[in-house]
């Protein structure tokens, strides 16, 4: 179908167009991936560090 | 009859909703993932070029899917935004939250990939036409939702707020979705919901079905993990809270909390029909 990697890449001269809205999904997924991901340890540890304060003053 | 008997209604307590986020969660991503890379390579190198627009067309496999999830999610959030309103159940604000940052970006996705899928097919990245204003339209309704929500310094205050507006809002999802027989406009019809049956090749539909699988289950895993998160933190000094922060929340921890959970505040007013297993933890919900 492709006549090999060059032409899959052009996509018949459509390629800033193609890429343009691939990549774009691509790292919108991972920026909001990586976000949750900092968000979560970040609340994991604000919420571990509580517990250990309240179990160390009662 | 008692609200706790809804079978679903379950999951309305925090810790139980965490639980099963925490079941459902990596089966979504694997599920995701694996659909991710399905659809592309049928998009890629199963579906062949179309005869018009060459291979700029690809980009349907991305578009389409994400301006039906925007649309789906915005109804979700508004959904859920009823379900606070009326019943007051917490959970189901989180829910709303939890969706509102996916929604925009999955709107965004819609708008960007249009924008540059109309650059080789229309000659323009833009046009003031009926689906792509009220398109935007709806990436600011999830904007609006999420600063008024942050707005205001009670959470359950901006939550009403923002609910109040994604219902009112929710109209404009009709009108996206209709925008293109009601209105002349430059946007092509529908090509997969026709009464004449889809108007593409089949590879082209498989793909696009495959890709709009991946991205639903994608938007499920990521708003599962943040209303999670929602949970957490609106319960930052509750033993299930900090039990599940440490990744060791015990089915024996989850269903005691979940049996005393805030729910809602509707057992403030009628103790009869309580929504409120014990008041005691309330003031723990807000903080």
């Amino acid at each position: 179908m492709w006549d090999g990697i060059g032409d899959f890449l052009a996509m018949g001269g459509h390629a800033p167009y193609v890429w343009g809205s691939f990549g774009m999904v691509a790292a919108i997924i991972l920026c909001e991936w990586l976000l949750l991901r900092r968000r979560r340890q970040r609340t994991h540890a604000r919420l571990s560090r509580r517990a250990r304060t309240s179990n160390t003053s009662s | 009859m008692s609200a706790r008997s809804i079978p679903w209604l379950k999951y309305a307590a925090p810790p139980n909703f965490y639980g099963l986020a925490d079941r459902l969660t990596p089966w979504l991503w694997a599920g995701a993932g694996l659909l991710f890379l399905v659809g592309l390579y049928v998009g890629f190198f199963v579906a062949p070029v179309d005869y018009q627009q060459g291979n700029s067309y690809r980009i349907m496999f991305i578009h389409v899917p994400t301006a039906w999830m925007g649309m789906f999610l915005y109804l979700l959030m508004a959904l859920y935004g009823m379900i606070f309103l009326v019943w007051r159940i917490r959970m189901a604000d989180a829910m709303a939250r939890a969706i509102a940052p996916t929604g925009a970006l999955m709107t965004f996705l819609a708008l960007w990939t249009g924008a540059l899928w109309g650059a080789p097919t229309w000659g323009a990245y833009w046009v003031w036409d009926a689906r792509l204003t009220s398109t935007l339209i709806l990436l600011f309704l999830f904007l609006g939702y999420m600063a008024l929500h942050a707005a205001a310094d009670d959470r359950d205050k901006g939550g009403r707020a923002a609910s109040l507006l994604a219902i009112i809002g929710a109209v404009n999802v009709p009108i996206i979705y209709f925008s293109v027989n009601w209105w002349y406009t430059l946007h092509q019809g529908a090509s997969v919901i026709r009464r004449d049956g889809p108007s593409m090749a089949p590879e082209m539909l498989a793909a696009l079905l495959i890709m709009t699988a991946a991205f639903w289950l994608y938007c499920a895993a990521i708003v599962l993990r943040r209303a999670q998160l929602e949970a957490l933190e609106r319960e930052p000094g509750a033993e299930w809270a900090q039990a599940a922060a440490a990744g060791a929340l015990t089915r024996e921890q989850r269903e005691r909390a979940a049996a005393t959970a805030t729910i809602g505040d509707v057992g403030d007013h009628d103790e009869g029909d309580t929504l409120t297993g014990n008041t005691a933890t309330k003031q723990e919900g807000r903080n």
